[in-house]
């Protein structure tokens, strides 16, 4: 009862910074539309690729787009952080009786509302230009859980980082290192029998193409709901797992100072 | 409960092998106020994290409100208010709000949270700003907001990590006569860390001077002074001629516990008034040229200086190039 107390105040004091600075909104919103556009522009005639089963592009990239969007905006969750560490909100933080947990679970939370919006706006628009999800909102509401699942994770990672690391320029450099990269090697753009067999490998471990084989199975025709379940699930126990090292990283933390 | 702030033979020690704490002890009476004082880098501020629960000891036994620290962190979060070196002050939230977070926190709410808030920003001087976002605030306002933030709780036991450094002299006196109220009110107890020698005099009842991670003299400031009878006499020198000056002085009766510091030759007399001409007719005779004489009752840091071997200034100056 307490940790779900306290987490709701932490999440209510990032959601009102957030709110402070009108003009981060407008890019945080403004910025998986231009990803959608973008890709779904410049890689329009892949579907004609023989073996690419989608009738849309832009049907097939939304869901690798909210994933995307859930990964990117949660990986830099550990900035505000350590701008926290630096001002010593975080040391008054922990000489108080908050959970530990809630300074965590907060920052995750508000992360996880902006991006459900971002998503929202990713699914309207991509039904305007034409496409649309045979899985229905079901199958949109599995979309939206498996990339809350994924960015939670990515949410935590950061922010358990955050406390290690304590600069801004290292988890600058850390997470503009595994970004991109993950994205890739992932079937995010390319549907997975078209990418070299070496990196469908790869993937098959990577925690985005995780997420991004859910959601696109649950919006499909025919969603597999076995692939569905066991891919949400593996994002469910590595989503514990860097929760447990975020809250830990606080000893660390403390040990330091 | 006997003490409210009990510490026992701290120790710790930093990566890199820096020893913050070398068997630190101290015992605070409840509902009084205690300095600790000591140049930085003397371990003070290390003392108020592992009091305060921020951090661990390596060896070392500590209680707060009796509660143990290492044992109920919890507990003892919840008996303190801790306002810390840096400011903790949330500055893009307003004033009421940091304040309103503390409370909750705290599991203060509704009516009472707001009531108590809106008690605090008036007693504080900041009901004006309240609903102004903090990054607004001056220094002087942070660190009122920073103290109100602490007492949202009404803690039995409050700790003051150098609320005052970086503040302008005249924010200062402010802020001394704010603490001066604060440890008279309903017998709360406050721990006060300084490198201030006028601080430590002016607000706590007693004080421990803390050197090299070590309570090297513990009292309270009248008692300490008074352990170095008679005056205090300081010599500024033209130049700096170091053994001239001591061998000068070494058959001179009248004066004891002489020390050269640069320019500034230090000895203390029963009778400061009758030492000064004796003193410095020896230093002429000796060929010591001398600008300046001042006869002084005990100070603080003439008390530093006793028992630490080395003036507050110059200690305060090694730890900078430390």
């Amino acid at each position: 009862m307490t940790l779900i107390r306290h987490t709701l105040y932490m999440t209510l004091r990032h959601l009102r910074e957030l709110w402070r600075q009108p003009w981060f909104v407008a890019v945080t919103l403004v910025q998986p539309v231009i990803w959608l556009l973008l890709f779904g522009a410049l890689f329009k005639r892949v579907i004609e690729i023989p073996g690419f089963h989608s009738h849309s592009y832009i049907a097939f990239l939304a869901p690798g787009v909210v994933v995307m969007t859930a990964m990117f905006n949660a990986a830099w969750s550990g900035m505000a952080l350590i701008d926290d560490l630096n001002r010593g909100v975080t040391a008054r933080f922990l000489v108080s009786p908050v959970r530990r947990e809630a300074l965590i679970a907060g920052r995750i939370l508000k992360e996880g509302v902006v991006v459900l919006i971002q998503s929202l706006i990713i699914v309207a628009l991509a039904l305007i230009d034409g496409a649309s999800f045979p899985g229905g909102v079901g199958g949109v509401a599995v979309l939206f859980a498996v990339s809350a699942l994924l960015g939670s994770t990515f949410g935590a990672l950061s922010n358990g980082f955050a406390l290690i690391m304590r600069q801004e320029e290292a988890l600058i450099g850390a997470t503009q290192f595994i970004l991109l990269p993950l994205t890739f090697l992932s079937s995010t753009f390319l549907a997975a029998n078209l990418i070299p067999r070496w990196m469908q490998h790869v993937a098959d471990f990577n925690p985005v193409n995780w997420a991004v084989v859910a959601g696109r199975t649950a919006t499909s025709a025919s969603p597999d709901w076995g692939l569905a379940a066991s891919r949400a699930g593996f994002l469910a126990v590595l989503l514990m797992v860097c929760l447990a090292f975020a809250t830990n990283a606080f000893r660390s933390y403390q040990r330091s100072v | 409960m006997e003490t409210a702030i009990q510490a026992e033979s701290l120790v710790k020690t930093y990566p890199k092998g820096v020893t913050a704490l070398d068997g630190l002890s101290f015992a605070v009476a409840p509902g009084s106020v205690f300095a600790l004082l000591g140049p930085n880098g003397a371990g003070k501020s290390t003392a108020v994290k592992i009091l305060t629960t921020l951090t661990t000891p390596d060896a070392g036994h500590a209680t707060v409100a009796g509660i143990d620290v290492l044992a109920q962190p919890d507990a003892v979060r919840r008996t303190i208010g801790v306002v810390a070196q840096g400011s903790g002050v949330d500055i893009q939230a307003t004033g009421r709000e940091n304040l309103r977070l503390q409370g909750q926190i705290h599991g203060i709410r509704g009516r009472a949270l707001e009531e108590r808030a809106q008690e605090l920003l008036e007693r504080f001087g900041l009901a004006d700003a309240a609903d102004r976002v903090a990054r607004g605030y001056s220094g002087g306002m942070q660190r009122r907001l920073d103290i109100a933030m602490a007492l949202v709780h009404d803690p039995a036991v409050l700790f003051l990590d150098e609320p005052t450094t970086g503040l302008d002299p005249e924010v200062r006196a402010d802020m001394w006569s704010e603490i001066g109220v604060l440890a008279r009110e309903r017998g709360k107890t406050v721990l006060l860390t300084t490198h201030y020698l006028e601080e430590a005099d002016q607000l706590a009842e007693r004080v421990a001077i803390v050197d090299r991670g070590q309570v090297v003299a513990e009292g309270t400031p009248d008692a300490l002074k008074r352990e170095l009878r008679g005056d205090a006499i300081h010599v500024d020198l033209e130049r700096e001629s170091n053994g001239r000056v001591t061998s000068a002085l070494a058959a001179l009766d009248a004066v004891r516990d002489v020390t050269v510091e640069g320019r500034v030759l230090r000895a203390r007399a029963d009778d400061g008034g009758r030492a000064v001409p004796l003193v410095l007719q020896a230093l002429e005779a000796g060929g010591v040229a001398v600008s300046s004489v001042r006869v002084a009752r005990p100070s603080l840091d003439d008390v530093y200086l006793k028992y630490t071997g080395r003036t507050f200034d110059a200690a305060e100056a090694e730890s900078d190039h430390s």
